[in-house]
C-alpha cells in the first residue's frame, strides 16, 4: 500500500514542472517581449523598456528565468494583477471558494441523480424508462453548456422567474465570509433569508454545470450494472432465493460502483474546466470567470498564475482520487 | 434455406461474411447510429449547398429589419425563416452557413490531433525506453489540465481566432489518440505477423503504416468520429468566450456571444445556434457510439 501511495506521489513532480513550464511559456511565448507584454496598451519608453528588461531579468537566459519563477512559485509569490494590483495568489483564494462551491454542489447533483438513474435503467433493461434514461444521456452528454446555461436563464429566470440570474447571493446580504463557502457562510450568519438566497444562486449553477456528469454518470452506472449483473454469482444469488432488489442493490452495485467512482474521480477536473464558462454565464464570482475577464484585459500575471493554481488543483484532487481508488480497489493497489 | 447452404452447413461453418457486410449489420442494428448517420448527412448536404438553400446571405445588413421573429411568431415573414438577428442578418442562412464552420473545425480538428497522434502512439510504441516514457508523460500531464483551460490558454498565447482555435482544440484533443495507437500498438506488436513482418526484413516505418497500423485503426475511427464532436463543442465554446471565430463568421458559438445580451428581448437569437451545435454534436456521438458496438469484438455475440 505504501509503495503505491508513494509511486502516486512520485508523478506529482513531473507533471508540476509541467504546469509551471506551461505557464511559464504563456508570458514569454505571447507576441512582443514580457515588459511590452506587462506594459499593455499604454506602451513604454525604449530606455525605461531595456532598464525593466534587465531589472526584472528577462535578459539573462531562459533555463535561469525559469529557475528563478520557480523560486518565487514555491516562495507562494505570483506577481501582481496588471489591473487591481492586487497580489495574484490573494485573489485566487478569494475567489477559489466560490469555485468549489459550485463544483461540489455540480457533483453532488450529478451523482444523487445520476446513479438512481442508472441502476434503474440497467434493472429494467429495454423497458421506456430505460430508453427515457438512455436518451436525456445523449443529449446531456452532447450538450454545449454555455447554450444551456443561457436557456436555463431564458426559461427558470426570465419566464417562469423561478431563480435569481445571477451572482451568488441577494445584493442585501452581506454574510461575513468564515469559511468561503457562502452556503456556510450564510447559515452561520443571523441575516433571515441570507441562506435560502444563497440557495436559490446555486440552484440553476448546480444544474448547469451538473449536466455532463450527470449524463455521463447515468450511461457508466448503466452499463457498469449490466455487466456485472450477467456475472455468475448474480445468477448464483438469485438462484437462491434473494429478493431482487437486494441482488441489485447490494451484490450488483458494490462491484458495478467501481469504474463509476473512476469517472466521478476524473471529472473533477473537468469540473473546473466547466465552472469557466458556467460562471462567465451566471456573474458566479469565482476563478472561472477571473480567468476569462483576465483573458479580455490581457492579465497575463493573473492568467499565468491563474492556470498554474487551477492546474496545481486539478493535479492534486487528480492524485487525491487515485489514492483513494487504491483503497477502494485492491486489485489496482497489487497490480501496481 | 436453401440447399447449397444446408450443405455447407453439414460440411463446416459457412464462409464468414464479409466484414464492411458484417460491420453494417452489426451498425445498423443501433437505432441511434444510423439516426445520427442521416443527421450528418444532411448536415453536410446543407453545408455543399448552402447556397442555394438560402436565399438570403449570411452576412449582409438589413438595418431596418433587425431582431424580426421567426415566421410564426407576431411580426414574423418567410422573407426571414427563422428571423433576424440583433443586427438585422437572416437568421437561417447564418444557420445554414454555420454548418460549413462546425464541418470544417471538426474536420480540421480531427485530421491534425489524428495524423499527430498516430505519429506519436507509434513512435512511442516502437521506440520504447525512454523516447517512449517522455511521450506518454507529456501526454499524461496534458490530460491532468481541465481541456477547456489549456485550450483558453494556448489561444491566449497564439490570439483569437477561428485558425489558433482549431489549433488550439486539436492540441487539447492529441492526448486521447497517442494512447489509444500506443496501447494498439504495444497489443499487436507481441503478436506471430509482426515477428515475421520482422523477420522478412520490413523497414520500421513499412511495420509502422503496413502491418501494425491498419490492426489498430477500429479504436481510432471511433475515438476520430467522437474527436468530431469534442472539437465542434470546444471551438464553439472558445467562440461564445470571443476566443475562437471572429463575427461576422456565422460560426455557431460566435453566435451565441454575439446575440447573448438580446436573450430576454428575442429568444431566437440564442436558442437556434445552440440547438444547431447540440444536434450535430450528439448525432457525431451517436454515430461514435454505434460505431463502437459495431467495431468491438468483445460485444459481438
Amino acid at each position: 500500500m505504501l509503495r503505491f501511495f508513494f509511486t502516486r506521489l512520485a508523478l506529482v513532480i513531473p507533471t508540476f514542472i509541467g504546469i509551471t513550464l506551461l505557464a511559464f511559456l504563456l508570458i514569454h511565448a505571447v507576441p512582443g517581449d514580457p515588459i511590452e507584454t506587462l506594459a499593455g496598451e499604454r506602451g513604454i519608453p525604449a530606455e525605461r523598456h531595456a532598464e525593466l528588461l534587465h531589472e526584472y531579468g528577462f535578459d539573462r537566459p531562459l533555463y535561469v528565468q525559469y529557475v528563478a519563477y520557480i523560486e518565487h512559485v514555491l516562495r507562494g509569490d505570483l506577481g501582481r494583477s496588471l489591473i487591481t494590483h492586487e497580489r495574484v495568489i490573494a485573489e485566487f483564494t478569494q475567489l477559489f471558494p466560490a469555485t468549489i462551491e459550485l463544483s461540489l454542489s455540480a457533483m453532488l447533483f450529478a451523482v444523487l441523480l445520476g446513479l438512481p438513474a442508472g441502476i434503474l435503467a440497467a434493472a429494467k433493461r429495454n423497458s421506456v424508462l430505460d430508453h427515457g434514461v438512455m436518451a436525456i444521456s445523449v443529449t446531456g452528454y452532447s450538450m454545449p453548456i454555455f447554450w444551456w446555461g443561457l436557456l436555463a436563464i431564458l426559461l427558470f429566470s426570465n419566464t417562469w422567474h423561478l431563480t435569481p440570474v445571477s451572482g451568488r447571493i441577494d445584493a442585501a446580504y452581506f454574510p461575513d465570509p468564515v469559511t468561503g463557502f457562502l452556503l456556510i457562510d450564510s447559515l452561520l450568519s443571523d441575516q433571515e433569508g441570507a441562506f435560502r438566497s444563497a440557495v436559490s444562486h446555486l440552484i440553476l449553477p448546480t444544474i448547469v454545470l451538473g449536466t455532463i456528469p450527470l449524463a455521463v454518470i447515468a450511461r457508466m452506472t448503466r452499463s457498469s450494472m449490466l455487466e456485472v449483473l450477467g456475472e455468475d454469482y448474480i445468477r448464483t444469488a438469485r438462484a437462491k432465493g434473494l429478493a431482487p432488489s437486494l441482488v441489485v442493490g447490494v451484490h450488483a452495485l458494490r462491484n458495478a460502483l467501481i469504474p463509476v467512482i473512476t469517472v466521478i474521480g476524473l471529472f473533477v477536473g473537468s469540473l473546473f474546466a466547466g465552472a469557466i464558462l458556467t460562471e462567465t454565464i451566471f456573474s458566479w464570482p469565482g476563478v472561472g470567470k477571473w480567468l476569462v475577464e483576465a483573458i479580455n484585459r490581457r492579465d497575463y500575471p493573473v492568467l499565468q498564475g491563474g492556470v498554474l493554481l487551477l492546474g496545481c488543483s486539478v493535479m492534486a484532487v487528480n492524485v487525491l482520487v487515485d489514492v483513494l481508488y487504491g483503497f477502494i480497489n485492491p486489485r489496482i493497489r497489487h497490480t501496481q | 434455406m436453401t440447399a447449397e447452404t444446408d450443405a455447407e452447413s453439414l460440411v463446416g461453418s459457412p464462409a464468414p461474411p464479409h466484414p464492411l457486410r458484417e460491420f453494417w449489420f452489426y451498425f445498423s442494428q443501433n437505432a441511434g447510429a444510423v439516426a445520427g448517420l442521416v443527421i450528418i448527412s444532411v448536415i453536410i448536404l446543407l453545408a455543399l449547398f448552402a447556397d442555394q438553400v438560402t436565399a438570403q446571405s449570411p452576412i449582409e445588413i438589413h438595418t431596418d429589419q433587425f431582431l424580426r421573429p421567426p415566421f410564426w411568431e407576431d411580426g414574423g415573414s418567410l422573407t426571414f425563416p427563422l428571423g433576424t438577428d440583433p443586427i438585422g442578418r437572416d437568421m437561417f442562412s447564418r444557420l445554414v452557413h454555420g454548418t460549413r464552420y462546425s464541418l470544417l473545425i471538426g474536420s480540421m480538428v480531427v485530421s491534425i490531433s489524428l495524423a499527430a497522434g498516430i505519429w506519436l502512439g507509434l513512435i512511442a510504441g516502437f521506440a520504447r525506453g525512454v523516447i517512449e516514457i517522455m511521450i506518454m508523460r507529456l501526454m499524461d500531464i496534458m490530460l491532468t489540465m481541465p481541456s477547456l483551460l489549456l485550450a483558453i490558454v494556448i489561444v491566449a498565447i497564439l490570439g483569437p481566432g477561428l485558425t489558433n482555435a482549431m489549433l488550439a482544440v486539436s492540441v487539447v484533443a492529441l492526448p486521447q489518440y497517442v494512447r489509444i495507437t500506443r496501447a494498439a500498438v504495444l497489443t499487436e506488436l507481441a503478436k506471430e505477423y509482426v515477428i515475421a513482418s520482422k523477420t522478412n526484413g520490413a523497414s520500421v516505418l513499412r511495420q509502422m503504416f503496413l502491418t501494425v497500423l491498419p490492426n489498430c485503426l477500429a479504436p481510432l475511427i471511433v475515438q476520430a468520429t467522437l474527436g468530431f464532436s469534442v472539437g465542434i463543442i470546444d471551438a464553439a465554446a472558445l467562440g461564445f468566450l470571443g476566443l475562437g471565430a471572429q463575427p461576422p463568421t456565422p460560426e455557431w458559438g460566435t453566435m451565441l456571444a454575439d446575440s447573448r445580451e438580446f436573450l430576454q428581448r428575442a429568444w431566437w437569437v440564442v436558442t437556434f445556434p445552440g440547438l444547431a451545435i447540440l444536434i450535430t454534436v450528439m448525432a457525431f456521438n451517436l454515430m461514435g457510439d454505434g460505431l463502437r458496438d459495431a467495431l468491438d469484438p468483445k460485444l459481438k455475440r
